[in-house]
């Protein structure tokens, strides 16, 4: 099906015209197209209501299977072909009914009743209802021991579920799933976990036709994501169904006409791969796309001074300075109080940060369950930071800086730009700081993999309304990064993770948080607000913080 | 002749051996870790253990190399750890693209470049002449990537003339074969998408078409300049043969070794050289998947494609002896 393109290229298209007719009239002995309609390009299609939506991304997604994806661009494709039991409420990171109308957990957290959505059916007419679900749920349980139980494939079922049937761990808290009615699933776990149900809002827990996988199994031993299934026949419930993955080139997706929702207001959406952020920018400018993700901040006047839309993601996530604990005098809470006091977050945020980003206060962002109104706060003050350095005996103190070069993360835009002002601030008060730059393949090394590191940038971008999901990430356990050895903090974390219902986990991570700043272990800097930008024809984009982002209601005009 | 580029073939077969271990040597010599790339932010030491047994790359690196090679045998160049899509696909895939963006600036650069430096040499020391010469010397000497840039902003973004990135339009649907879109578009009559498609192309062509360009206009020039003093032109004049004939048979047919030498280098250098085009143009050629792979530490691609760089490096340089000795038939008999 050719549509017809937006943008103001007319005089492009003339030429093109005039010279694909030169091409044809010079090339007419060739062999038959395969398309249905060729040249008929400029004239459009009659049934092309909706047109399409053109999306850039910075790459090609790694797989359409979405249990075996952990990038984000492989999810953002999974959002618009699958749907889970769980989705988000717009424009929040909280969970809300999909294709479970509701459900209700035990008094003892391990059984979740989920009252599945009725009239749904997978785009290859296959019937979503509890069998299938409890099918998705032992596919994940029963995942085949080796490469498809490796940490980059099904990452985010062992990060949750942390177990399967077989294979070296079969200690997780997945227990059973059992269909009790046509709509009605039951599933059980053998140990208490209140982010439950916030995760199965992550594609990777997408419900997907049993039919389509068994008819396209993955021959043992294979990795999964270079099977049939996984590159050409993903099945779900969602608003659009895939046409093709041209690889190297885009994934075009068509409307699935036989959405149980509302219907996609476009005819399809196209998805190209444009690593760099300058060239998304240019490709959208010139009308080449009609959106893109990823907006690098010093992009953003330009774009919007080209007329462009910028919408601006909720942020769920956390920048921060780390202190190595493992380096002296970093051990010394004295010292790690003065840094915090000789920082200027308004000052980070404006001179390096997006706009509309806000200084954060503690390890999580105000949009997470467990986020504490009242931590211990640090303020600006480099007079007392210099006074508590002497106290403690480091005037003449010199730190190790590590920082990325080379790199935008949605959480760390500009990483040289936080560090020049972090180093000015930090010189301010008479710390002399010894930088030490890295790519960010081998930044994440040192810092991360050695202690053999000093003060450090770092951060997280959240995947699901869970305190567990930041404060569980970075300070679970013993790691090189910090350093630290809190045996304590560590036992409150777990304790917490085992929590049956979500009031009294936010009332232990609230504890947690504010013990966290007691501690001391970084400074939360920001959390930057991640920008997309599009095209003034196109409306109805909904950004998410969690980027639980479903094209269905995204309309482009010519 | 059959018997020199036989000999010549067998000889590809220690040179890629060789490069094969320096490849795996210094590709592991690098600082970094594939699995920790891969991971991300939040590796865990189990994490990158497994990964790392996954692959073996916890193994000694005699028993990986031993391994590697076994697959070698057997056109086996393993899988990308990114994406676990084998790497003969994603190079056959991709490698289409490279060639035809290469393919087209070789031509911008021939087209052009050997009229140019035969028409300076031929008025040497006039307005034609230093006009080129100046407009070679910057070619040389400005950045591929700050070209590619300034182009893509003057003819793609202001002018609006060309397209800004990728090989054909988003919204065309149009039918692949070999993967050659031009091609493509010819072969099944989709003249609107094969149109499209080399309107992608001349931006990022011109980019790198142009050091060639430069390249080969100087190297013409000095070839022509020093035949049209050699004793046989003279005598071929002073014996009263047509100019064109002249010009035709004893000064371009000389002249044109040096020039074909230097094509067949640069063919080999567009190759590696797109890297940075393709970059700057979201061109989904060789170079990206390369250049993201360098960053990524994913060994099996770097492996793999640097091996095929290097075959076909050696492939064109093959052509080009061989069409030395099509040339001048001297070197055939040497």
């Amino acid at each position: 099906m050719r549509l017809p393109r937006t943008g103001a290229r007319s005089g492009r298209r003339v030429v093109s015209l005039l010279a694909a007719g030169a091409l044809a009239v010079a090339a007419s002995g060739c062999a038959d197209s395969e398309r249905a309609a060729s040249g008929d390009s400029s004239s459009g299609s009659s049934e092309a209501s909706g047109g399409s939506f053109v999306f850039a991304g910075s790459a090609e997604p790694v797989t359409l299977d979405p249990f075996y994806a952990s990038d984000g661009e492989s999810f953002r494709v999974a959002r618009q072909i699958f749907e889970g039991l769980v989705g988000t409420k717009p424009g929040t990171a909280d969970p809300a009914p999909l294709l479970a109308e509701s459900w209700e957990t035990s008094a003892d957290g391990l059984t979740t009743t989920f009252q599945l959505r009725d009239g749904v059916t997978f785009s290859d007419d296959t019937e979503f209802n509890a069998e299938a679900a409890c099918f998705n749920f032992d596919r994940w349980y029963n995942t085949p021991t080796g490469i498809a139980q490796s940490e980059d494939l099904s990452y985010y079922y062992g990060k949750i579920f942390r177990g399967f049937a077989e294979g070296k761990s079969t200690d997780g808290i997945y227990e059973s799933c059992e269909a009790t009615g046509d709509l009605e699933a039951v599933v059980t776990l053998n140990a208490p976990f209140a982010g439950f149900i916030a995760a199965l809002s992550l594609p990777a827990f997408s419900m997907q036709s049993p039919t389509a996988l068994e008819k396209y199994p993955v021959p043992e031993g294979t990795d999964p994501r270079k099977g049939d299934y996984a590159n050409d026949y993903p099945t779900g419930t969602g608003p659009f169904v895939l046409d093709a993955w041209d690889k190297g080139s885009k994934v075009t997706l068509a409307r699935n006409d036989a959405y149980w929702g509302e219907p996609a207001k476009v005819d399809e959406a196209v998805v190209v791969a444009i690593a760099d952020p300058g060239a998304r920018r240019d490709a959208l400018i010139s009308g080449d796309v009609d959106g893109f993700d990823l907006v690098g901040p010093a992009d953003l006047t330009a774009l919007a001074d080209e007329g462009m839309t910028i919408v601006n993601r909720p942020a769920f996530n956390v920048l921060y300075l780390g202190f190595n604990q493992a380096t002296e005098p970093l051990d010394d809470i004295k010292v790690r109080e003065a840094i915090a006091h000789a920082v200027n977050k308004e000052e980070v945020v404006s001179a390096s940060l997006p706009e509309g980003t806000t200084p954060a206060n503690q390890f999580m962002p105000d949009l997470v369950n467990g986020y504490a109104e009242d931590v211990p706060t640090y303020e600006y003050d480099p007079e007392l930071a210099k006074q508590m350095l002497a106290d403690a005996g480091q005037s003449d103190l010199t730190l190790e800086f590590n920082y990325p070069t080379e790199i935008s993360r949605p959480y760390m835009p500009s990483p040289e730009a936080t560090f020049n002002v972090l180093r000015t601030q930090l010189e301010a008060v008479g710390i002399t700081i010894k930088p030490t730059a890295d790519q960010w393949e081998d930044y994440l090394g040192v810092t991360t993999g050695t202690t053999k590191h000093g003060i450090h940038l770092l951060g997280w971008t959240g995947d699901y309304n869970d305190a567990d999901n930041f404060l569980g990430v970075f300070f679970g356990t013993e790691t090189m990064e910090w350093g630290f050895d809190n045996p304590e903090l560590f036992k409150e974390l777990t304790e917490a993770r085992g929590l049956t219902t979500v009031a009294d986990q936010t009332e232990a991570y609230t504890k947690i948080s504010a013990d966290v700043m007691e501690f001391l272990p970084g400074i939360p800097l920001a959390s930057p607000v991640p920008s997309l930008a599009f095209s003034p024809s196109v409306e109805g984009y909904q950004a998410s913080p969690v980027q639980d982002e479903v094209w269905s209601s995204v309309t482009v005009s010519e | 002749m059959l018997r020199f580029t036989l000999r010549r073939l067998a000889l590809l077969v220690p040179v890629l051996f060789g490069l094969s271990i320096l490849l795996f040597v210094w590709i592991r010599a690098l600082p970094g870790d594939p699995a920790r790339s891969l991971l991300g932010e939040r590796a865990t030491p189990e994490g990158i253990r497994q990964i790392r047994a996954l692959y073996g790359f916890d193994k000694p690196l005699v028993e990986q190399y031993w391994a590697y090679l076994g697959q070698l045998v057997t056109f086996d160049f393993g899988s990308s750890i990114r994406d676990g899509r084998p790497v003969t696909d994603t190079f056959l895939e991709q490698f289409p693209a490279t060639v035809e963006l290469a393919f087209f600036a070789i031509v911008f650069a021939v087209v052009l470049g050997i009229p140019l430096g035969y028409a300076a040499a031929r008025r040497r020391g006039e307005l034609v002449d230093g006009a080129v010469i100046t407009g070679s010397l910057i070619g040389v000497v400005i950045p591929v990537f700050f070209l590619a840039i300034l182009l893509k902003l003057v003819f793609a973004i202001q002018l609006d003339w060309f397209p800004t990135s990728s090989r054909q339009d988003a919204r065309i649907d149009a039918t692949h074969i070999t993967n050659f879109y031009v091609l493509d578009g010819l072969l099944t009559r989709e003249f609107d998408a094969a149109w499209d498609a080399i309107v992608h192309l001349v931006l990022p062509a011109v980019a790198l078409g142009t050091i060639p360009l430069a390249i080969i206009v100087r190297i013409t020039r000095a070839s022509v300049s020093e035949v049209l003093n050699e004793d046989y032109v003279r005598t071929a004049e002073a014996k009263g043969l047509h100019p064109q004939v002249v010009r035709r048979r004893h000064v371009l047919r000389n002249a044109m070794l040096p020039v074909l030498t230097t094509i067949g280098l640069q063919v080999g250098l567009l190759l590696s050289g797109a890297v940075l085009t393709e970059s700057v143009f979201a061109f989904n050629g060789i170079g990206s998947y390369l250049f993201d792979a360098i960053a990524q530490r994913d060994y099996p691609v770097l492996q793999g494609y640097i091996l095929f760089i290097a075959l076909i490096y050696s492939l064109v340089n093959l052509a080009v002896d061989i069409g030395y000795g099509l040339i001048d038939p001297r070197v055939r008999v040497s």
